[in-house]
């Protein structure tokens, strides 16, 4: 049977009571253990407070948050946050400590982990995502790819179960996406981590077990990456891109060729182009 | 902008004043500081910069970047060093005109007080060059400590330094780049009367004050979800540790002071 992680029952949130229209507004899920979650979504549709959520950092105002069987209340707060990692947006505003070492110590220090082990600690967190070399570096001398590889190294020191991307991949170069991204991934396979990433980067959440589609703070949709593309134009309309096979597929489509109708991922749109011309 | 900066900088190292305990050097300096002033003839004044040359010379940095560090004061120094010959009166008079005179004393007096700011600075300098501003940080939450059982919150206290440190040169960075934009919108800066020039700096200010005040509420929200929740209970990854070599430091300025006491009028 499938472990759930992560339970959302009926969460709804609003920032202030001027607010006419809450930023989560009765939303529900469940989460596996292990499972690469994405949320997509417009801007303003509640992804990021969704994620505050999830970790405490936001009270929701009606609902229950459970994580890996434990209730999210004032209590157990801190107990969660020990489960559930955090990576933000913009590695500036994330980076506390003087050097890399000192930021990936900063969370062990927090929950107090003796120096001995935190030494070990640290030094294994920094070699996962190849940032050894860097130990002694300040922030001001690394780049944005590598001050937000620092900042997974200081959540998987800690060994959550769950790691949140929180749009971690928005301010990167695509190769600096592209190393946050993979070390990510070796890290789930490694630990059987589960992960939920906040995204907009299409081609990154069609790598996802699920997408959770947000618009204006509730789920309008939750599907494999294949069925959530097959609708197309519909997630146009949402304000949101496609991926590079789908937009594809759509040029062909308008230069009148006559193509498949789910959703091709590229392996697939390269299957699928090779059979159509060794037909000819 | 940043590598002009000496205040604050650091160069990497591994001379034994590098590897002194931060304690130690801060201490020393602020010790140094004090006990400058019970120099007051020519061989006490020599004992001090003999002292703060083998201090130099230990510390493995060229001597360049020492004088560097004294550079931008120089004015300051000159200033005080020229009020102090014309001002003050005794010995033999070689010159006078009004209340204006330079005697043997002014002169004696003026090149004191050179050596003075020359050496406080070298010292200081010495400090910061050696440290790691993060072990700087260190020091101070240490000796601090005792004032905890005065309710000083001794922890915030160095949080809020070390967090300071580490945005100096992020800010640095913003504040250029906000420049630059309002350049580029046609703001001129440093031009004009002196009401403009204050008011051209608007453009700069606020939005850099707005942009800290994000960047602490993301900061803030990133050492929650870290699980930071105030001195109590915490590690340290940074040891401080007092070694042999630091007792030793301690002795040589105990020593420096009795030599001083002997050799002063």
């Amino acid at each position: 049977m499938m472990e759930e992680m992560v339970q959302l029952k009926n969460i709804s949130f609003t920032y202030s009571e001027e607010d006419l229209r809450p930023a989560l507004n009765d939303v529900s899920f469940s989460i596996n253990r292990g499972e690469w979650i994405a949320i997509i979504g417009p801007n303003g549709s509640g992804k990021s407070t969704l994620a505050k959520t999830i970790n405490g950092l936001i009270e929701a105002s009606v609902g229950q948050v459970i994580i890996d069987g434990i209730t999210l209340t004032e209590e157990t707060v801190w107990d969660i946050r020990t489960r559930v990692g955090m990576v933000f947006q913009n590695p500036d505003n994330q980076f506390v400590g003087s050097t890399v070492q000192d930021d990936v110590a900063f969370g062990l220090e927090n929950i107090g982990v003796p120096r001995e082990e935190m030494l070990k600690r640290v030094e294994d967190a920094v070699k996962t995502v190849n940032m050894h070399e860097f130990m002694d570096k300040e922030p001001a001398r690394l780049s944005g790819g590598q001050k937000q590889r620092v900042a997974i190294a200081g959540i998987i020191a800690l060994a959550p179960e769950i790691i949140i991307l929180d749009e971690a991949t928005t301010m990167l170069d695509p190769k600096g996406r592209k190393e946050v991204i993979q070390t990510i991934q070796k890290l789930k396979a490694e630990r059987n981590l589960t992960v939920i990433s906040i995204t907009h980067d299409i081609d990154e959440a069609a790598q996802a077990n699920r997408i959770f589609v947000m618009q204006e703070g509730h789920l309008e949709r939750i599907g494999r990456p294949e069925e959530i593309f097959a609708v197309g134009a519909d997630i146009i309309n949402m304000g949101l891109d496609i991926p590079f096979p789908e937009k594809l597929k759509y040029q062909l489509s308008r230069q009148g060729l006559k193509v498949p109708e789910g959703y091709l991922t590229e392996e697939g749109m390269v299957e699928w182009l090779w059979t159509l011309l060794s037909k000819k | 902008m940043l590598e002009k900066m000496l205040f604050g900088r650091y160069i990497q190292g591994d001379s034994i004043v590098h590897r002194l305990d931060p304690r130690t050097k801060l201490i020393g300096t602020f010790y140094f500081i004090i006990v400058i002033f019970l120099a007051n003839n020519f061989w006490s004044y020599l004992a001090m910069t003999l002292f703060t040359f083998l201090c130099v010379y230990l510390s493995d940095i060229p001597f360049k970047v020492f004088i560097n560090g004294v550079k931008p004061l120089i004015w300051l120094i000159s200033f005080t060093v020229i009020l102090q010959i014309l001002f003050t009166t005794g010995g033999t008079t070689y010159f006078s005109f009004g209340i204006l005179n330079i005697t043997s004393f002014g002169l004696m007096n003026g090149a004191f007080i050179f050596m003075r700011f020359v050496l406080i600075i070298f010292m200081s300098t010495l400090l910061t060059l050696t440290t790691m501003p993060i072990s700087l940080t260190d020091a101070i939450e240490s000796l601090l400590g005792p004032l905890k059982r005065f309710k000083v919150p001794v922890h915030e206290l160095a949080l809020m330094l070390s967090i300071a440190l580490r945005f100096v040169p992020t800010l640095m960075d913003e504040a250029s780049k906000i420049m630059n934009a309002q350049r580029a919108r046609g703001v001129d800066f440093g031009e004009g009367n002196i009401i403009q020039q204050m008011k051209a700096v608007t453009p700069i200010l606020v939005p850099l004050f707005v942009s800290s005040f994000n960047r602490a509420d993301e900061l803030a929200n990133a050492m929650e979800a870290r699980g930071y929740k105030g001195g109590e209970g915490r590690t340290k990854y940074r040891e401080l540790d007092w070694k042999v070599r630091d007792s030793l430091a301690i002795l040589a300025f105990v020593v420096l002071t009795f030599v001083l006491l002997y050799i002063r009028n």
